[in-house]
């Protein structure tokens, strides 16, 4: 820098850039978080999820604004001006099924986000503060999509709407205040559905840039995790340069742009040939108007919030003078924040689940598959065999957790390597 | 671990199965939005028949025609029979709380029944119309049992009887000669009705399916551009 200031002012953009970095880190941010920050160079797939995150949330982001500029949130006349984007406004179509479908796939990238950081222990000491705002965010996001869900004022958004708040009401002695409170209302009505709009377009977005803003400070400053489960940190050159890291751009940079591309290709084969992906991403009854005197045959949530929803249903006794329906409310938060646990749970000497032993690998996997069997368990309407199925996979849910300081510490591992393995 | 994994998903398919509905055994239908012809007649059978009772309240009549290859003033002249304007929406002049009185719930607007039911729904509850003096309008359906509509395609289809062989209903006769249509025209006239109604339920669907090609197209062809741009750069990590 002193060097360039003695030859005298540069001319063009050099000097431009010279006169803002004088006034604005605008170099030294970007080479902070871009072209000087190492990151392993041994990524693989499952580390685009990050940045597709943010991509899909730039999408809502966008497509919300487009939106809102026709959106009408009254009871009369929010479920006609969504057919009007529909129908009358110049590809409202598109902006309406690239948010809705946006949201879907909102949940399917962090979901592997999420998964990513199970399997090579991305929540680990010196990340444990990233694990937990990431958990704020998850927690936000599905807030967002919770109140997002209602403003199409459909048949489906109000009951769903309905089910959810009435769990308040389940909590004992503030129960019922607390459930007129959150509505407004002695019901779900217009005054709900006006709040809603307030927390789906203005808050929740506010609370969710700030803690992804949060989350990629953090992140930086700790460096990121890669699938060997080492600290690249620990292995610097002359320079200070982790010999495993290389810099975020141009390589990571090139990297996510193309897997914004295939990424798009999925998304934009559902928006333009599926968007209502056989009712999961588009309830069939949300194309009838919402009507506090016909219930749904069926109610449902999305399918991104199912998982939870048969923890919910599964929980189907009382419990110390407590009704079935509070401690179904229980499980579902209880499994919605145990995650938050992670850090201090996993004893292991190591992160990675390459070099855990088998006990981790089996109790991942099937956590995985409970999740899954729970999540097409809340799509479906209550059984028998199903409300038994969902108490299994709900133990077995929370078995990973729960038993992880055991079987973390007695398993057999293997020895983590000095250097990235590739 | 196994046993118990093959146990929940054996349990997945009961699960599946309580959904349930009617047991009438129907009939296909492959909606075809290139066909102007079928969704043009489909239009005329719906402002005769239907509009009465039933709007397309988020549908306009300009947006239908211009698509539908109708010019606006013959739309105007044939299509509309109130003092509505072309750019109206097809609201229905029945009054709300009244028709709630005659048939014991508000008609409902039909402009997205194909999306909340299923086109195929719709095809099939349209011929299911049989006489059944038990009921107040002399008429149910094997679709949507117990319907408090009346069929009013009668005229076109003539009187359809149920046929009972060991109690068991399930074959439904047209008595020859009671219809305008014969079965083959009718059941085509009802394909068209169905047809015009799927469309009207999403009209920019076959928009959108053309701009999807597009859209996948440029996709591939900037995706070989950003995987030779990522390769380019990542030949001199050794990785």
């Amino acid at each position: 820098m002193d060097k360039t200031e003695a030859q005298g002012p540069k001319s063009g953009l050099a000097g431009a850039m010279e006169w803002l970095d004088k006034r604005f880190p605008a170099t030294e941010t970007f080479e902070y978080h871009m072209s000087k920050y190492y990151a392993p160079k041994n990524f693989n797939f499952w580390y685009y999820f990050g940045f597709l995150a943010m991509f899909v949330l730039v999408n809502q982001l966008i497509t919300g604004i487009w939106l809102t500029m026709n959106y009408v949130p009254s009871g009369d006349g929010a479920f006609a001006s969504v057919e009007y984007i529909m129908r009358d406004v110049e590809y409202g179509w598109l902006m309406r099924y690239l948010h809705s479908t946006g949201a879907s796939f909102f949940f399917v990238v962090i979901y592997l986000h999420m998964y990513r950081a199970l399997r090579y222990g991305s929540y680990r000491g010196p990340r444990e503060l990233l694990w937990l705002i990431g958990m704020a965010i998850f927690i936000a996001l599905m807030a967002e999509g919770f109140f997002g869900y209602l403003l199409p004022w459909g048949n489906m958004s109000y009951w769903g709407a309905q089910v959810i708040v009435s769990l308040f009401g389940a909590i004992p002695y503030i129960g019922p205040d607390l459930m007129e409170w959150i509505r407004g209302d002695f019901l779900m009505s217009e005054t709900t559905l006006n709040r809603f709009f307030a927390l789906h377009v203005v808050a929740l977005p506010l609370v969710l840039c700030v803690l992804i803003f949060v989350h990629l400070v953090a992140l930086h400053h700790v460096g990121s995790n890669n699938p060997d489960g080492i600290e690249i940190k620990k292995n610097k050159d002359e320079n200070g340069i982790p010999k495993d890291g290389i810099p975020f751009h141009p390589y990571y940079t090139v990297h996510d742009i193309h897997a914004m591309v295939v990424f798009l290709f999925i998304f934009c084969a559902v928006v333009f040939f599926a968007p209502e992906m056989g009712g999961y991403f588009l309830e069939k009854p949300n194309f009838e108007m919402a009507d506090p005197l016909k219930t749904p045959d069926h109610i449902a949530p999305v399918w991104y919030y199912t998982p939870f929803y048969a923890m919910l249903r599964a929980a189907t006794f009382p419990l110390f003078g407590l009704s079935a329906k509070f401690w179904g409310f229980v499980v579902m938060i209880g499994a919605i924040v145990i995650p938050m646990a992670l850090p201090w749970l996993d004893r292991s000497p190591v992160k990675s689940m390459r070099y855990k032993g088998s006990i981790s690998r089996i109790m991942l996997m099937i956590f995985v598959i409970s999740f899954f069997i729970l999540g097409y368990l809340g799509t479906q309407a209550p059984s028998k065999a199903g409300t038994i199925a969902a108490q299994v996979c709900t133990a077995l849910y929370f078995a990973y957790f729960i038993l992880m300081p055991w079987y973390t510490r007695v398993e057999k591992t293997q020895p983590e390597p000095e250097r990235v393995t590739g | 671990m196994k046993k118990l994994l093959l146990t929940l998903l054996l349990a997945m398919p009961v699960a599946a199965w309580s959904a349930g509905g009617s047991d009438w055994p129907m009939e296909d239908f492959e909606g075809d939005l290139h066909n102007l012809p079928s969704l043009q007649h489909g239009f005329k059978l719906y402002t005769n028949y239907c509009l009465g009772c039933h709007g397309l309240q988020f549908q306009r009549y300009q947006r239908t025609a211009d698509d539908l290859g109708i010019p606006h003033d013959i739309a105007l002249k044939n299509l509309v029979f109130t003092d509505q304007k072309i750019g109206d929406l097809m609201t229905t002049a029945m009054p709300k709380e009244e028709s709630k009185a005659w048939f014991g719930a508000a008609p409902p607007d039909l402009t997205m029944v194909t999306r909340v039911r299923e086109p195929h729904w719709v095809y099939n509850y349209l011929k299911t119309f049989y006489v059944d003096e038990s009921r107040p309008l002399g008429v149910n359906n094997k679709v949507f049992t117990n319907v408090g509509m009346p069929n009013v395609l009668l005229d076109l289809q003539g009187v359809q009887r149920q046929v009972c062989t060991d109690g068991v209903c399930d074959e439904l006769v047209v008595e020859a000669g009671t219809g305008a249509m014969n079965p083959e025209e009718f059941d085509a006239a009802i394909y068209d009705l169905t047809n015009f109604l799927y469309y009207v339920s999403e009209p920019a669907r076959l928009e959108r399916q053309r701009t999807g090609v597009f859209v996948l197209l440029f996709l591939i062809i900037f995706g070989s551009f950003t995987y030779l741009l990522n390769r380019e750069y990542w030949k001199d990590i050794d990785h």
